[in-house]
């Protein structure tokens, strides 16, 4: 496993994106870096931004690592992505406006029907509904993956409430407050017009029925949530509120927040809940965290729900196989960015193939997130192995797999000084009025030696990402 | 402002009080404890503490006895204690995190620092730690926040709301303090205007740090009159109980003011301050001090009740 | 036949709550056999909110009441005109594909019970529709109408072990029958006027539609052993019966809730 594509040293010569930084680094004395370390993470605890991982107790104010070394892309680079990217959410926009509208695509044959429609995350509720400006999912974060200087592959679509931006604008924030000089010696595309075009987006989608400036608010599942933090500092930078559910009621059609002045109407409601939680009448009847008839409200256009339930049918594993075929139905278009080969359990022969190589595979569940659920075959143990070969038997459709990438690897600060780790990337694409994309994302980075996985519950850190500016 | 956002910052300010409030308590019990007692020995003194604190029964509960080790534990550290300084301050940053938007960030570093330092405390053997050192840390880190609020927060409807925490929940209190005097130090009615009568009034009045203030405002000997005058109706005492009504109804009219409406929260703060404004100490102690005291209590738990009703429910229309 | 409804519903709560919600699917269907002439519904004391068609074609009113709520009262009242269509919904608009009720929810769930008598059933059939036909004549033999049995949680399988249940648990079982053999299937609501035989029957009535290639969704009322006729009145569709609800609702507050159903369904003779 050498053949890793380094991003900052390519055959032993800096690559030009990161030729300033090489002299940066080594002007940088041990002492110093630990000195800066620590005053960033000083940093990072002082303003809060901590995350809890769901089930795992112990600290609930841990950090995130961050790694000072940052990522840099080039503009041409940067440029090239953002075309897939933005290509991609509209194609991921366009199927789920038609899998809840007249459902071309499958009757078209490009996506067999049971695995939309059976499928947990189609919501029936929705069906027969245009979203304003007919978007469903409008912040989609998109999961990328590097394996040489040209080579780019989509990993996952997340089309929900894809989580993680606080941190890009955080590390950036932190990264100018200690290295003012490199910002000056490299020409650094800003990320801080973010919050700014984040509520652009939401405005634009205000229900036909909203005659004034509309009035938006951050749905959160409240201050336990391990994301709260990120809700809670977008809902200040955009300057909306951070309601809970108990701090919303509907009457008359529309949907009210409780005030100290009474009840004043609300228009878009940006929810960082899952749909099952979101209205008790309509999904899940035990659910404390949503609000009692919204789902009327909405559907009948007193509200706009971003992203709209139902958005979870376009991001789901099994699904993410078809995208390219979704990118040449509705757009007409070549896909710009590429999926990584899957194969699929649920198709006898991808089954074989998958069990046959399970070694040399990574598997990973149909459903599961956050890097839960995943056999990485290179990096498991025989009985680890065995394990998923009873899991995959027994529930072919739950599974697929892919080939361990040669993710990219980027310098990074550890113990013994500067070395390679792997990292991924994921931009944040706004669908709105316009499809916006700002120059960044958050680059993950798999701390632990030779890892590939890069999620912040298994030992993950992460970095700025950088786009220079031509 | 979201009804849940203004009782969070209520609640902040109440909290920090409290903590204030419980690190006084402490620091009056040491110093009773270093005094040679008069008849009923410490053990009913410490006790009357926890009386004061409201905490007696769960104290009860968990240690039996009053031990004085055993109350500093549970009024600064325990976490079962709902009221211990500990659970104060981490309630009150886990509001300002749930609020963070609606505070200023020299604010929000001072509550969060307040929890850091705690827990770093927290982590020290209890041996290391002098009580004293304690208290005043509490005092510190209150006098911080309140600073940082009144130096950096907008004036709008949201400072309103934790200054009606902080007026409420020390007009509470104050009274609290004072009737512990009165009704658990001093059980016997022989003691009035004895020495040690004077004596625990002066322990009272440094517990609220005003022991000079009180010398330089009235002069000559302590009597129980001057200090009910002041700890009760002196404008001039941060403390007193007309000071803390004056200050919610002040920020309640500025509520009224902002969004135009005025309801009975108003009329009744109005009403209690006129009301102490009239009083004097005389009539206080024809009334008979606790029973003024336990009719103040209730009157600030309804205009506390009020206030919920009126614009923390979220049931306002 | 003309057909005239008076329902009410009736919630109460022993304590007043703060507030209550309500999702109505009360609405008669649009489709051949059915024609409202007037339908009115009205929540006392409550704000009527947005309503709108969903994908499966029911029409679903929100309502909603500021506390204290001690009674919330639903009251339908309407008349609708109905032909006999045996059982075929034909001229139904709906976006919803036959392959979204494939899908098994808790109150389906197919046991290998279900499983078995469902191939059982189907064995020898002619062709779709004659298995449907099956399906249902076999659920209507294996269980018996029993109330009081069976109450609103019960799912298909436990009421086959019983062998007793009510119309919702028929409806259960053939639904769970019908997608155990792929064919989809869904939970209908609505009303049935029971007329003549002097026995009182429950006036909100429950049957299942099950998707036949080539003709569409067809009704089955396995608890009375036919196809619904003119005799019905078709409301709403879902999944199963909690999906399907007519009405669906929350009390915020404290209150035990107690519930109280009338229903008069008449037939104005022509």
């Amino acid at each position: 496993m050498t053949d890793f594509f380094n991003e900052m040293y390519d055959a032993g010569k800096v690559r030009e994106p990161y030729a300033r930084l090489e002299d940066w680094t080594k002007a940088m004395p041990a002492e110093l870096r630990h000195l800066k370390q620590a005053e960033a993470e000083a940093l990072f605890r002082r303003i809060g931004i901590t995350f809890a991982v769901y089930g795992e107790g112990g600290d609930p104010d841990r950090l995130i690592p961050f790694d000072m070394f940052p990522r840099v892309f080039t503009q041409f680079e940067w440029r090239r992505l953002e075309k897939g990217i933005k290509q991609r959410a509209r194609a991921l926009n366009a199927f789920l406006l038609d899998v809840y509208g007249r459902g071309e695509i499958v009757k078209a044959g490009k996506i067999p029907a049971r695995l939309v429609y059976q499928n947990e995350a189609y919501e029936r509720a929705v069906s027969g509904f245009t979203p304003p400006r007919g978007i469903y999912s409008h912040i989609v974060g998109i999961d990328i993956v590097r394996t040489g200087a040209d080579e780019f592959f989509v990993l996952e679509d997340n089309c929900r409430t894809p989580s993680g931006v606080s941190y890009m604008l955080e590390n950036r924030e932190i990264m100018m407050r200690m290295f003012p000089q490199i910002f000056r010696e490299n020409r650094i595309e800003p990320v801080d017009g973010y919050a700014d075009a984040l509520r652009r987006t939401l405005a634009s989608v205000a229900p036909a029925k909203c005659d004034r400036e509309p009035t938006i608010a951050i749905l959160t599942p409240g201050h336990f949530n391990s994301a709260y933090y990120e809700h809670s500092f977008l809902a200040d930078l955009m300057g909306v509120e951070l309601v809970e559910g108990a701090d919303l009621f509907v009457e008359g059609g529309f949907c009210w927040m409780r005030t100290t002045e009474g009840p004043k109407k609300l228009d878009v409601i940006y929810r960082r809940l899952d749909d099952a939680f979101l209205d008790p009448l309509c999904f899940r009847p035990d659910s404390m965290l949503g609000v009692p008839g919204l789902m009327d409200v909405y559907r009948s256009g007193g509200v706009t729900i971003c992203s709209a339930p139902g958005a979870g049918v376009a991001d789901d594993k099994a699904i993410y196989t078809y995208v390219p075929d979704m990118v040449r139905f509705y757009l007409g278009e070549e896909p710009l960015l590429n999926n990584v080969p899957t194969w699929k359990c649920a198709k006898d022969d991808d089954c074989k193939y998958v069990l046959e190589h399970l070694g040399d595979l990574v598997v990973k569940e149909v459903h599961g997130s956050g890097g839960y659920g995943m056999l990485v075959g290179p990096k498991s143990t025989k009985e680890q192995i065995e394990t998923f070969r009873i899991k995959i038997t027994e529930n072919p459709d739950n599974y697929i797999a892919q080939p361990t990438l040669a993710l990219s690897t980027t310098p990074t600060f550890v113990e013994e000084g500067i070395a390679p780790r792997h990292v991924d990337l994921r931009p944040y694409c706004l669908v709105g009025e316009k499809i916006e994309l700002v120059p960044g994302g958050l680059t993950r980075v798999a701390l632990k030696e030779g890892s590939l996985v890069v999620n912040s519950s298994q030992g993950g850190g992460v970095k700025d990402t950088w786009v220079l500016a031509e | 402002m979201l009804s849940r956002t203004a009782e969070n910052l209520f609640w902040i300010a109440r909290y920090i009080e409290r903590a204030e409030t419980m690190a006084r308590l402490l620091e009056v019990g040491a110093r009773i404890a270093l005094m040679p007692s008069a008849g009923h020995g410490y053990r009913s003194e410490w006790e009357s503490l926890l009386q004061a604190s409201g905490t007696a029964e769960g104290f009860a509960e968990k240690y039996g006895d009053p031990v004085q080790r055993n109350i500093e534990s549970y009024l600064f550290f325990d976490r079962d204690n709902p009221s211990s300084v500990v659970s104060c301050i981490e309630r009150a940053r886990e509001n300002a995190r749930i609020v963070r938007t609606a505070l200023t960030a020299q604010v929000w570093d001072a509550l969060n620092m307040a929890f850091q330092e705690m827990r770093q405390l927290e982590r020290k053997a209890r041996s290391e730690l002098e009580l004293t050192e304690l208290t005043e840390w509490v005092m510190r880190q209150a006098a911080m926040i309140r600073g940082a609020i009144e130096a950096t927060l907008l004036r709008n409807d949201g400072y309103n709301f934790l200054n009606l925490g902080f007026a409420l929940e020390r007009a509470d209190n104050t009274a609290r303090l004072i009737d512990v005097k009165y009704y658990v130090l001093l059980p016997s009615v022989d003691f009035v205007g004895s020495g040690l009568d004077n004596y625990q009034w002066q322990t009272l009045l440094r517990a609220m740090s005003a022991q000079r203030a009180f010398h330089w405002a009235y002069g000559g000997d302590i009597t129980s009159k001057k200090i009910a005058h002041f700890l009760i109706l002196n404008r001039q005492t941060p403390r007193s109980l007309i000071t803390a009504t004056t200050s919610a109804m002040e920020h309640l009219d500025d509520l009224a003011h902002a969004y135009h409406k005025s309801g009975p929260a108003q009329m009744r703060a109005r009403a209690l301050v006129g009301e102490l404004a009239e009083t004097t100490v005389e009539e206080i102690f024809e009334e008979g001090l606790h029973e003024f005291l336990t009719r103040f209590i209730r009157d600030i738990g309804e205009l506390s009740n009020m206030v919920y009703n009126a614009y923390l429910s979220g049931e306002a229309r | 036949m003309i057909l005239t409804v008076n329902h009410v519903t009736t919630y109460r709560y022993d304590a007043p709550m703060r507030a209550a919600v309500q999702s109505l699917r009360l609405f008669p269907s649009r489709f051949d056999g059915q024609r409202a002439i007037r339908w009115d519904v009205t929540v006392e004391g409550g704000t009527r909110g947005g309503s709108f068609r969903d994908g499966a074609g029911d029409k679903v009113e929100g309502w909603s009441m500021r506390g204290p709520v001690s009674e919330v009262s639903i009251a339908v009242s309407g008349q609708v005109e109905t032909i006999d269509m045996a059982g075929v919904l034909r001229g139904h608009r709906e976006l919803v594909p036959p392959f979204a009720y494939l899908r098994e929810t808790v109150a389906t769930w197919i046991d290998d019970a279900i499983e078995t008598l469902a191939q059982e059933a189907a064995a020898g059939a002619d062709d779709a529709l004659d298995r449907a036909h099956r399906l249902s004549a076999a659920v209507a033999g294996a269980i018996t109408y029993a109330p009081g049995v069976t109450h609103a949680h019960t799912t298909a399988a436990e009421a086959l072990d019983l062998g007793e249940g009510v119309c919702q648990d028929h409806a259960h079982a053939l639904i769970a029958c019908a997608r155990a053999l792929d064919m989809p299937a869904r939970y209908v609501s609505g009303y049935l006027y029971a007329r003549d035989d002097g026995v009182p029957h429950e006036a909100s009535h429950a049957w299942a539609e099950i998707w036949v290639e080539g003709i569409g969704w067809i009704g089955f009322d396995a608890a009375n052993g036919c196809c619904p006729d003119e005799r019905y009145i078709r409301l709403g569709s879902g999944l199963d019966a909690r999906e399907a609800a007519p009405v669906k609702g929350v009390a915020m507050g404290a209150g035990e809730e107690k519930l109280d159903v009338t229903v008069a369904l008449d037939a104005i003779q022509q």
